[in-house]
């Protein structure tokens, strides 16, 4: 099976987040950078997947050269090859027109992506390919097994799951459940050494336009002091919150 | 020229994400000098009534049933509706489906995609409108590049307002269905669960509660203030509660108006996915937790003692209002 993991290069977790003086742009002085958690529980289950059924594993990014290192830790996790889309991308709609140019000429059978990035949190990218291409797309994925060419995926639903089915090829947008925290794998030595010598090639980003872009940002506001009241009285609390907050 | 809102439904009713986007549907037609058009699927005309309840100037009545997980049927009938109507600017809820229709249907009209919206437009020309971005950290004015925009509304960020339109005009319309490439076989629903998106008090909990076996206690508080249950990341990671109740940055964002997190630190990645909530209470053995700093009200205590009494005095708020 021919599996493509789409990959988003974002801040760590624990980053605070800046952004420049005139906060038109994000500040990404000292700011460690991860692939993003949705994603890495993808590349896991596709590894599980090749490991089961065979085939290829290609992890895809878009973004500058600086941004290697993150595809080179997908690598080292064990993706057999790299295709780095080279550019500053703006919007969703061009990461997308971008991608699918790729998908259309190497025939992946399943394209796994994560169910947003955590910097920007578009959470358009996957159903945009999906409308570009034709393809079966299930959002909010949190089970899936491929036996032939049928797929059979669990999503989360509002107040519930739903089982589904589709026939490959698919897209699909993951989250924790498609493998679990416990199964995530930290590459050793041994990785981080074939990952050097693993196929990155890098292509054109074909200059699409942008459909939207940032103008600015700002923080939330600072939260006043919090009021503290002693154990023992919670009916000082119940009287604040409906009272004061008015929120009981 | 108009703006046009996705009413979501399910077996007929609405839920209360789809009032806001009314609401925020019928505010954004009025800055811009737009109508406002309803579009709902497969709903019978009785559903549909109280629709003009939200100020819509027309609501047009697809006639056709779709599964919720065919996007692509769903996307394809919204995109002839909203062709027909020449609309603008659509409205989305930013919840599962909303952010599943919406990328397609943006590719479909030519239109930008925007999520996790906030607030009403800004200006129309550009289109300039404001967002959640960096998981919660931070906020967005983005501006769209196009002649129309798709966009998908956070939940509980706009307050409903009812505001009713006697005139508003109601039709039904036949759609082309194109076939489906994506088949449900089954849906299992979690017993009566709020849904955490949606819920507007939230009892939180996490890894101070030692055990699973614990959680009795918050389901009772929970219940009580008719809130949903979350908790922290690691609780997910251990076992001790299901994912979907996973509330954080690498989890779900949430909105309510009372966040109560018990046993709970505070990590910046937990704040992020719940400091949109309007009044957060944070309960901690450690007075020295990151959440008393995050949180509006705070109780240094073990939740063990402080939760009981908790739930004894609400009950006898209740009783005696």
């Amino acid at each position: 099976m021919n599996i493509l993991v789409c990959i988003s290069h974002v801040p760590d977790t624990t980053s605070k987040i800046n952004f420049s003086d005139d906060s038109t742009s994000f500040n990404t002085d000292g700011i460690q950078f991860i692939i993003n958690p949705y994603d890495e529980f993808g590349l896991t289950k596709a590894i599980k997947l090749k490991n089961k059924h065979g085939g290829k594993v290609t992890v895809i990014h878009y973004g500058p050269v600086s941004s290697e290192p993150t595809l080179r830790k997908a690598l080292a996790i064990g993706a057999d090859e790299a295709i780095r889309i080279d550019g500053q991308p703006e919007d969703s709609f061009s990461v997308a027109k971008a991608l699918s140019k790729v998908i259309e000429e190497h025939r992946f059978d399943l394209i796994i992506a994560g169910r947003e990035s955590i910097d920007y949190n578009g959470g358009a990218v996957p159903a945009m390919i999906a409308e570009l291409l034709d393809l079966p797309f299930v959002n909010a994925c949190t089970g899936l097994d491929v036996s032939g060419s049928e797929v059979k995926m669990e999503r989360e639903i509002e107040g519930g799951k739903e089982f589904v089915n589709a026939i490959l090829p698919v897209i699909i947008a993951g989250q924790k459940g498609l493998v679990e925290e416990s199964d995530l794998i930290i590459p050793n030595m041994r990785g981080i050494m074939t990952a050097r010598t693993k196929p990155l090639s890098v292509v054109d980003d074909g200059n699409h336009l942008s459909k939207c872009h940032s103008v600015s940002f700002e923080k939330p506001p600072v939260k006043q002091a919090c009021k503290m009241i002693d154990a023992g009285q919670e009916k000082e609390l119940v009287t604040l919150l409906h009272q004061e907050a008015k929120v009981i | 020229m108009s703006v046009v809102v996705y009413a979501e439904s399910s077996n007929g009713s609405f839920k209360k994400g789809t009032f806001e986007i009314l609401t925020f549907a019928h505010e954004t037609a009025k800055k811009l000098n737009l109508r406002c058009v309803a579009i709902t699927l497969g709903n019978t005309h009785d559903d549909i009534q109280h629709l003009s309840n939200y100020g819509v100037d027309k609501v047009v009545n697809v006639n056709a049933h779709f599964d919720i997980c065919d996007n692509k049927g769903i996307a394809n009938a919204l995109s002839q509706i909203a062709q027909n109507e020449n609309a603008t600017v659509f409205v989305l809820s930013n919840s599962n489906t909303g952010k599943t229709i919406g990328p397609r249907l943006s590719v479909k009209l030519d239109a930008s995609f925007i999520s996790n919206v906030v607030d009403i437009p800004q200006q129309a020309s550009p289109f300039v409108i404001k967002k959640k971005s960096f998981s919660g950290k931070a906020f967005e004015m983005a501006q769209s590049n196009s002649e129309k925009v798709i966009v998908a509304l956070s939940p509980n960020a706009y307050r409903i307002t009812e505001n009713a339109n006697s005139d508003c005009e109601f039709t039904t319309s036949e759609i082309e269905k194109i076939s489906q490439n994506v088949t449900s076989a089954g849906i299992e629903k979690a017993q009566g669960k709020l849904s955490l998106a949606e819920a507007e008090t939230v009892v939180s909990a996490g890894r101070g509660l030692k055990g699973p076996e614990n959680w009795q206690m918050i389901e009772e508080l929970a219940d009580l203030l008719n809130a949903g249950t979350a908790c922290s990341k690691p609780v997910s990671d251990i076992g001790w509660r299901p994912h979907s109740e996973h509330v954080g940055q690498t989890g779900k964002a949430i909105a309510p108006n009372l966040y109560i997190a018990i046993g709970i630190s505070g990590a910046i990645q937990h704040l992020a996915g719940v400091n949109s909530s309007k009044v957060m209470v944070a309960i901690n053995t450690d007075p020295e937790a990151p959440f008393f700093k995050a949180a509006d009200y705070g109780i240094v205590g073990d939740a063990f003692e402080v939760v009981p009494r908790l739930i004894d005095e609400i009950k006898r708020f209740k009783s005696s209002n």
